[in-house]
């Protein structure tokens, strides 16, 4: 059990654990003093940025518990380890924790203005970095030269994540052989362990197993390391038990990594006809109290780079100021980075569009890329895509043409009826090792897998991407099952375990068939290389005459030829073998890193009703066209999708993360306050793919993991705008505030 | 959640015997608010008093003129009782707007409105109706009854028996739900009673209220465009991340006009 701080911003005084200690069933207590003497290193943080001024990143210590200060209401304080969770909680009530209350800040704008509290040493003025991208001077350039010019102001909301399954760990340690286990609700065990054996512990690798199996679901959340788990492992050997943790949903609520949180100034310059000179973009990134795992590159990297969107705007220039609050650490949140990006796009588009009086599909048309490859202004090269064919698509399955009579319609009923579009880009299969390093990433991003042909023919697949919930399961397994033309059934895929797979990159940003499934596809065509070499030795044939096709080995132009589990049963049984040349065994591994990202797109339509009465808004039609590359199990992408829009829905509509301003108390600490979309809130979404294989891998697919989330909220803003005739609807764009829009348009 | 004593309940004086004797214990009804906020640590009771099978207290009964229903009837048995359906549909579609199912098939009448939530949708039926709470210990007028936030009229140890709702000419009820709790933001049940128009609000104010303007408006004309221009001040008014008292105030005057359009059919 966890003492958390119910200060946002407080200095430790003094912590007085003689009661606790002494309670019924206590182990032991520990505090942020007893993790420094035990010599513990903070959390590090995966990726750095280099400010405008040429200096790193401000990194301030994050220590697993607080130690001087406690810097958000849920900061670790100590922890109570008893025989059972009641006696910790009990006990941990018991600890005395004398706080100086120090005044808070919770906004990102507030923590940059002259006197804001410090919450770190490091960074006075609670800036982390000053960041940017792209040609000022050009693009400042552009804008003298437009014809038109929309700018817009608006918040992107932060977001809490809440999975199912909350956040759960459990620490073990071994005497007989100095192993340490950790059973973890992890995206990314390896990763896991790497950072906390290396680089916090200081434990030996090979000592520390990591597992984290069947995880109920991770939206991001869960690709960090987290000061909890590491409290666990370090203390299982201090107490030499074993030790269970789980949040419960109020320590979800205050603990884990939230998402998005920016507060932006987006300006698109125009040409007389509606085409894209140049954008400009001014991001303030509100980080939260310490720098999470991979915080850094979630406003930068991921963010600014999506910018061009799928449009030719030659110039673009993003500055980013990345700010420290005194709030839960801000992380990647299913998108990560690019749900932000294509909001600022996508509502510059639709607000130039309504300006210019150009049709909003009209003007996109204008501006789309249409030859690939692609150099965007902004690093990145699109390989492939045809975002006209998306939004044709869409069009017409969300029967555009119709909309003015079901306007007309809705307003007989009293209702205001309104169409919103977003054409979304997102960067997935994330990364090229070599790119990402130079963008400063502290790790590789490629994926491994392995598999291991059983003498029967049947195939077990490891693999280092992460299920917690998109089935890789099925999806990996039909993969391998259709490449080597054996039953479905046949292959298992494991996954989640740094003992049983040799190594991982985990799950996040759509990436796992892409980067992951490509890795198992490598060492797939290794086994079918090997099975060649015995099959051409079983039936007498030179090597480059066998061919494999549908599980079989033939000799070309003869009808000679033996079935997969037969070649996999003489591997293993190699009395007829050539053991001179070969190997026995058929167990093949392989690391993938890709040569570029992926580009998944789509077009979204999203209609809406509006009460004018109430500003309650319902959504009549949701029509998603999306190209993912090649699909290859539609009702899992689909699932995927339903999944995202919804969530990219809460954004739009009902999901705040509030702070107090004055106390930093965080106001949306339940679900009776935090509004998460329930089944009731979604119509039934109208679906479709377009197809243009990914160039660059063998699959041909790009990830689809987070598309929803990241297109969706766009659509509905437009939507509503255009119901109610406003030009800004900030997010969440509950009944009231589309009430006070409505008002305050009626007043104007 | 603490530790606790738990007992269940032979009768009614048996329940009120055993909260007269432990001032620290608590009835339990349906538990969804009292186990929530005891699992939350905010409620800390020595003991639990289980009123689950207590029969007396359960059942609906309808003679014409009342509507009598005892105390932990359940608001799924309120939701689907052809009695309430064909007497007051209007209290059996208000029992189908609370919460969720598993709600509904453990909270209760009685549970509901002693606790007197500010946003719960019973105490606006309760109200809006002239209904008698009766208690183990005596009868007392819904118009006396509700007295604060979470307060009401009963005293330590006190236990709702039954509610006995005047069955009216017409009632409705609408509700603005609060997005993520789904209680009211803002509630609002009309009736026309044999002694007259009833208008009472829940969620908007720390506790639920009758409007005398719009009861006045209504009693000479009973139709929605009679309450339409009646505005509430704001001051007052809850005041929350979810609602300012203005758009509170301004949803009274919306569900009004609804709930008249409702009782109307
Ligand atoms: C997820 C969720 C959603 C909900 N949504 C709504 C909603 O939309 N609208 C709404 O109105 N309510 C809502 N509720 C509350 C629900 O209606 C509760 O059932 C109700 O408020 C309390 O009734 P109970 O029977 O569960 O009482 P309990 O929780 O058992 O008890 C509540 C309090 O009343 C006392 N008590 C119980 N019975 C008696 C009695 N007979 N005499 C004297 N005191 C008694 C108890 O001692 C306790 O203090 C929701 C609850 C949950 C969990």
């Amino acid at each position: 059990m966890f003492v958390r701080s119910p200060h946002a911003h407080a200095r430790i005084r003094k912590v007085d654990l003689a009661k606790a200690a002494k309670a019924p069933g206590v182990l032991a207590v520990y505090t942020g003093e007893d993790i420094a003497k035990a010599g513990i290193n903070g959390l590090p943080c995966g990726w750095l940025i280099t400010d405008v001024n040429g200096q790193p990143m401000k990194e301030p210590p994050y220590p697993v518990l607080a130690q001087g200060k406690a810097r958000y209401v849920g900061d670790r304080v100590a922890v109570v380890i008893a025989e059972t969770y009641n006696q910790a909680k009990d006990a941990a009530e018991r600890v005395e924790v004398d706080y100086e209350v120090l005044p808070a800040v919770v906004d990102a704008a507030a923590a940059r203005k002259q006197g804001a509290p410090a919450i770190h040493d490091i960074a006075p003025d609670n800036t982390c970095y000053v960041w940017a991208l792209g040609d000022k001077a050009k693009v400042d350039d552009a804008f003298k030269a437009a014809a038109h010019v929309t700018k817009l102001e608006f918040v992107n909301n932060r977001l809490i994540p809440n999975a199912i399954e909350p956040r759960s760990a459990i620490g073990a340690y071994s005497r007989a052989d100095d192993n340490y286990t950790l059973y973890v609700t992890s995206q990314n065990p390896h990763v896991e362990r790497l950072l906390m054996t290396a680089f916090v512990l200081g434990l030996p690798e090979h000592k520390v197993r990591v597992v984290a199996p069947d995880v109920g679901g991770g939206f991001g959340s869960k690709i960090y390391l987290y000061g909890e788990d590491v409290v666990v492992t370090w203390a299982s050997r201090q107490v030499n038990r074993p030790i269970k943790w789980t949040a419960e949903r109020v320590e979800s609520f205050m603990s884990d990594a939230h998402g998005r949180d920016h507060v932006t100034t987006a300006e698109l310059a125009l040409d007389k006809d509606g085409k894209f000179l140049a954008m400009r973009v001014h991001t303030a990134a509100n980080l939260g109290a310490y720098l999470s795992t991979f915080a850094s590159c979630i406003p930068t990297i991921l963010y600014a780079t999506l910018l061009a969107g799928q449009y030719t705007t030659p110039q673009i220039y993003c500055e980013v100021t990345a700010v420290f609050t005194n709030t839960a650490p801000v992380d990647a949140y299913r998108g990560a980075g690019r749900p932000e990006a294509t909001y600022v796009v996508e509502r510059l588009v639709e607000t130039a569009a309504r300006e210019m009086k150009i049709d909003p599909a009209e003007i996109r048309r204008r501006n789309f890329i249409k030859s690939f490859p692609y150099q965007t202004p902004v690093a990145l090269m699109y390989d492939t895509g045809d975002y006209q064919a998306t939004l044709d698509a869409a069009l017409k399955l969300g029967d555009v043409a119709g909309f003015a009579k079901r306007k007309e319609e809705a307003a007989k009923r009293g209702r205001l009826r309104g169409l919103g579009y977003s054409c979304y880009i997102e960067a997935c299969g994330i990364a090229p090792s070599n790119v990402a390093g130079a963008l400063g990433a502290r790790a590789g991003l490629f994926e491994a897998g392995e598999v291991r042909v059983h003498p029967t023919g049947k195939v077990t697949v490891f693999t280092g991407s992460h299920s917690h919930g998109q089935g890789h399961e099925t999806t990996f397994a039909q993969v391998v099952a259709s490449r080597l033309g054996i039953p479905v059934e046949d292959v298992d895929i494991v996954h989640g375990d740094t003992s049983k797979i040799l190594f991982g990159m985990g799950t996040y940003g759509s990436r796992s068939l892409a980067v992951g499934g490509t890795a198992i596809v490598k060492a797939v065509d290794k086994v079918i290389a090997k099975g060649r070499k015995i099959a051409a030795h079983l039936m007498e044939a030179a090597e480059a005459d066998v061919e494999f096709a549908e599980g079989v080995f033939k000799v070309s132009g003869t009808d000679k030829q033996v079935p997969f589990a037969q070649v996999a049963l003489t591997a293993y049984v190699p009395h007829n073998y050539p053991l001179d040349k070969l190997e026995p065994g058929l167990n093949e591994n392989a690391f993938y890193d890709p040569t570029n990202f992926t580009f998944p797109a789509g077009s979204y339509v999203c209609e809406v009703e509006v009460d004018p009465e109430t500003g309650r808004t319902t959504i009549e039609s949701f029509v998603a066209v999306d190209d993912f590359g090649k699909v290859i199990n539609p009702m899992i992408v689909a699932g995927q999708v339903h999944g995202g829009l919804t969530q990219g829905i809460g954004q739009a509509l009902l999901e705040g993360c509030r702070y107090d301003p004055e106390t930093g108390q965080l106001v949306t600490g339940t679900m009776s306050d935090y509004c998460l979309p329930r089944a009731g809130d979604v119509p039934s979404f109208r679906l479709d793919t377009r197809e243009t294989p990914c160039t660059h891998n063998p699959l041909g697919v790009k990830g689809c993991g987070e598309a929803g989330a990241i297109g969706a909220p766009a659509a509905l803003i437009n939507a509503i705008t255009d119901a109610i005739g406003v030009r800004e609807v900030p997010m969440p764009a509950t009944a009231e505030t589309v009430w006070r829009a409505l008002a305050s348009q009626k007043a104007a | 959640m603490y530790a606790f004593d738990y007992q269940k309940a032979k009768s009614v004086a048996d329940a009120a015997a055993a909260l007269a004797k432990n001032p620290d214990a608590k009835a339990l009804a349906g538990g969804q608010s009292l186990i929530a906020a005891m699992k939350l640590r905010l409620a800390a009771p020595q003991a639990l008093v289980d009123l689950g099978s207590i029969a007396e207290l359960r059942g609906i009964k309808a003679d014409g003129k009342h509507l009598v229903i005892g105390a932990m009837t359940r608001h799924s048995e309120v939701v689907f009782s052809g009695d309430v359906k064909k007497a007051i549909p209007a209290l059996a579609h208000l029992a189908g707007e609370i919460g969720d199912r598993m709600v509904r098939n453990m909270g209760t009448l009685g549970g509901s409105i002693a606790h007197n939530d500010p946003a719960a949708d019973y105490p606006a039926a309760v109200l809006g109706l002239g209904a008698t709470v009766e208690t183990n210990k005596r009868k007392v007028a819904a118009d006396d009854f509700f007295k604060g936030i979470y307060e009401t009229a009963l005293e330590p140890g006190e236990l709702v028996t039954s509610v006995s709702f005047p069955i009216p000419k017409r009632a409705g009820y609408v509700k603005f739900k609060q997005p993520a709790s789904r209680f009211a933001l803002v509630g609002v049940f009309v009736a026309e009673t044999g002694s007259g128009v009833r208008v009472a609000v829940t969620g908007a104010s720390p506790c639920v209220f009758r409007v005398p303007e719009m009861e006045k408006a209504l009693a000479s004309k009973f139709a929605p465009e009679s309450v339409a221009n009646i505005k509430l001040p704001a001051k007052g008014l809850n005041s929350d991340i979810h609602a300012s008292p203005e758009y509170r105030a301004h949803l009274v005057t919306v569900m009004a006009k609804r709930a008249v359009q409702a009782a109307l059919g």
